[in-house]
């Protein structure tokens, strides 16, 4: 699996602005392959050099599926900035994931 | 556990292996519990007890069965689950320490949760899959899946992934429970049980008349026999119990084993000396005719045999009929401390008559006695079809156990209702208790009105609550017919006075005779007295004759001597 960022995210300082974003897949299928290729573009164009994505395989790491409530998969987690948000799903919908990821801004189409 | 000889149950068995519950009374209804390695649905309303029936099939399994479950809740957290069901005696904390039991809480909420694009439930199996690995789990239950309907926004990608997850978890050969809301028109409001083909139990939290009555029913359950009754259930401190009820008992064994009633007079009434041992025995009585004291009675009775026995009081404490009983010179606190004796007494008001009965089985199972007392029957209220059905089934539960049932009823002062007619045709023995009013007064009558099997006594006697108990007081028989109390006591003081005279009047005929006779001996000697002094009187005479006759004689001769004359 690539992992574009391999430091553990809490044991950065926490930055203003910054986003630190996890994808919990089940294994190398379509959809996981398509919501990380989703999510790097939508990173790309929203959060150039402030994000850090860590994808989690849950068939190699079961034990991570209950500490942050995974039901479905693909989950993209925010955990920082502050609240947590979860997005389901391979993120096609880019819409949806900047609402969800708070990127949009109020009011805008 | 008690389980009951079931015909089919081997049978099934072969054909279908089953998960036992270890809930008492279900794995009797399921004739051997849910099917082993196959989901089974349970559906019902809120707080019909989904959660503690799924909650009692992990905990038995890893604790009776050494089979460790998981349980994945999706409405309470683990925390809150433990503490809830702490309430009935499961230590869930420690069985997760034991690695005998994984629990989950997987929260789903909808604000929190935003969908993009294409997704399926892979991480719930995940999740699952991890927790059964890592307890090697047997059993699983899932509490309550359909929140995901309300957290999940695509319900075709749900619907499918459900199908998928049921197949999964046949696959992982593990026996799951699934618990779903009930529905309107429907089982569940999502339309689960298309999903889980194999065992359905529906349960059922009815109130009527202001009390409130659970009750189970199987479904379905495919490859099985079930029962298909609604069956009533309780869950309190001692955990889950389905009553099994089946009203077709009449396979039951006869005994020729009699129990005395503990009253002498009363064994002698029934000709074979007290009540055969498994039989149902009704004592029916207006207030105040002493059914109560009759029971006691009969309890000490059983106890002096050695035998349990066990009390239902609907109408007063314990610590009442024991200080009560203690005024007919009967003290059954002993017995108590022995362990003979148990008393349950709940107010019949206080359950529906359903959960009386699922009460009383979870007693008689427990407590396993030779003889039960319900007093009185009469205090369970209801309509009357339903008290009938409940006393059957009663009677039935403790038949099939060969257990002997003392059954009393309160009648009306005007006599014997709808209700007491019917249950009597169930009883194989049926004393009456009555009120004697007459010459302005009161005096109690036992009667046996009839006994299947004895050739008992079909007189009234009188009886009387004496400080050494029960006495049956000879009857006054008579041309007066039967007279009891006072009239009998004035009418035995007149028969004693009756039969004086006559004593009386024949020791004065024996003296009138014995009179007679002496005064006729008497004359006797008189005349045989006389007769000796005239016999005398005649032998003097003739005595006399005969002297003088020699005189005369002896003159003659010397006569002729004087005259010179020959001698002659």
């Amino acid at each position: 699996m690539n992992r574009p960022v391999e430091a553990d995210p809490q044991e950065e300082p926490v930055q203003d602005g910054h986003y630190n974003l996890r994808l919990y897949v089940a294994g190398q299928t379509p959809k996981s392959i398509t919501a990380l290729a989703n999510l790097k573009t939508i990173c790309e164009e929203h959060l150039a050099g402030r994000y850090r994505i860590e994808v989690i395989d849950l068939l190699q790491q079961p034990q991570l599926a209950a500490g942050d409530q995974i039901l479905a998969v693909p989950t993209l987690v925010r955990r920082l900035p502050e609240p947590l948000k979860r997005i389901i799903g391979n993120l096609s919908d880019r819409e949806r994931v900047l609402v969800g990821l708070d990127l949009r801004p109020d009011g805008a189409p | 556990m008690n389980v009951e000889k079931i015909p089919q149950a081997e049978d099934s068995a072969q054909t279908l292996a089953k998960a036992r519950t270890g809930i008492s009374g279900l794995d009797e209804v399921t004739f051997g519990g849910l099917p082993a390695g196959r989901p089974t649905l349970i559906c019902g309303g809120a707080g019909c007890g989904k959660t503690v029936i799924a909650a009692t099939f992990l905990v038995n399994g890893a604790v009776m069965f050494d089979e460790p479950g998981v349980f994945m809740s999706f409405e309470e957290s683990s925390a809150d689950l433990i503490r809830n069901l702490a309430s009935l005696g499961y230590d869930l904390a420690a069985l997760v320490k034991q690695k005998k039991i994984a629990m989950d809480f997987v929260r789903v909420e909808r604000s929190e949760i935003e969908e993009s694009g294409e997704y399926d439930l892979e991480g719930l199996f995940v999740r699952l899959g991890y927790a059964i690995k890592s307890v090697g789990a047997k059993r699983v239950v899932l509490d309550t899946l359909e929140v995901l309907f309300a957290g999940l926004g695509d319900t075709q990608i749900l619907r499918a992934e459900l199908r998928r997850l049921f197949a999964w978890l046949k696959d992982q050969n593990v026996s799951a429970i699934v618990t779903a809301e009930q529905g309107t028109g429907a089982l569940t409001r999502y339309g689960l049980e298309e999903y889980v083909s194999d065992c359905v139990l529906f349960l059922d939290n009815r109130v009527e008349n202001q009390i409130t009555t659970r009750r189970l029913r199987v479904v379905k359950y495919r490859g099985s026999v079930h029962g298909t009754n609604e069956y009533p259930f309780l869950i309190d401190a001692e955990g889950i119990t389905v009553l099994p009820v089946t009203s077709a008992g009449l396979e039951h064994t006869a005994s020729d084993v009699v129990i005395s009633t503990g009253v002498p007079g009363l064994n002698q009434m029934l000709g074979v000396g007290g009540f055969y041992c498994g039989t149902s025995v009704l004592v029916t009585g207006t207030a105040g005719t002493g059914k109560t004291s009759l029971a006691a009675h009969f309890v000490d009775s059983v106890c002096a045999r050695g035998e349990r026995c066990l009390y239902f009081a609907f109408e007063e404490s314990p610590a009442q009929i024991i200080r009560n009983m203690r005024s007919i010179g009967l003290d059954l606190q002993p017995r108590i401390d022995a362990g003979l004796l148990k008393f349950e007494a709940a107010r019949p008001s206080l359950f529906g008559l359903e959960m009386h009965l699922a009460r009383m089985y979870r007693e008689i199972e427990g407590f396993a006695p030779a003889a039960a007392v319900l007093d009185p029957i009469s205090a369970l209220r209801g309509e009357s079809g339903d008290v009938h059905s409940m006393l059957l089934r009663v009677i039935d539960l403790l038949k099939r156990r060969g257990i002997t049932a003392f059954l009393t009823n309160l009648l009306a002062p005007e006599g014997m209702d709808h209700a007491d007619a019917g249950v009597s045709s169930l009883m194989d023995t049926w004393v009456s208790l009555v009120q004697l009013e007459s010459n302005g007064e009161r005096n109690r009558g036992i009667y046996v009105l009839k006994s299947r099997g004895m050739n008992h006594s079909n007189q009234i006697r009188e009886y009387q609550l004496t400080s050494e108990g029960v006495k049956l007081v000879d009857a006054y028989l008579g041309s007066a017919g039967v007279l009891t109390g006072s009239a009998r006591v004035t009418q035995e003081a007149a028969d004693a006075a009756s039969v004086m005279r006559h004593t009386q009047e024949t020791e004065r005929r024996r003296r009138e005779i014995q009179r007679k006779r002496d005064s006729l001996e008497r004359r006797i000697s008189e005349l045989r007295a006389s007769l000796e002094s005239e016999e005398e009187e005649a032998r003097k005479a003739l005595e006399d004759d005969q002297e003088l006759e020699r005189r005369m004689q002896a003159q003659r001769q010397a006569m002729a001597v004087l005259r010179g004359g020959p001698a002659s």
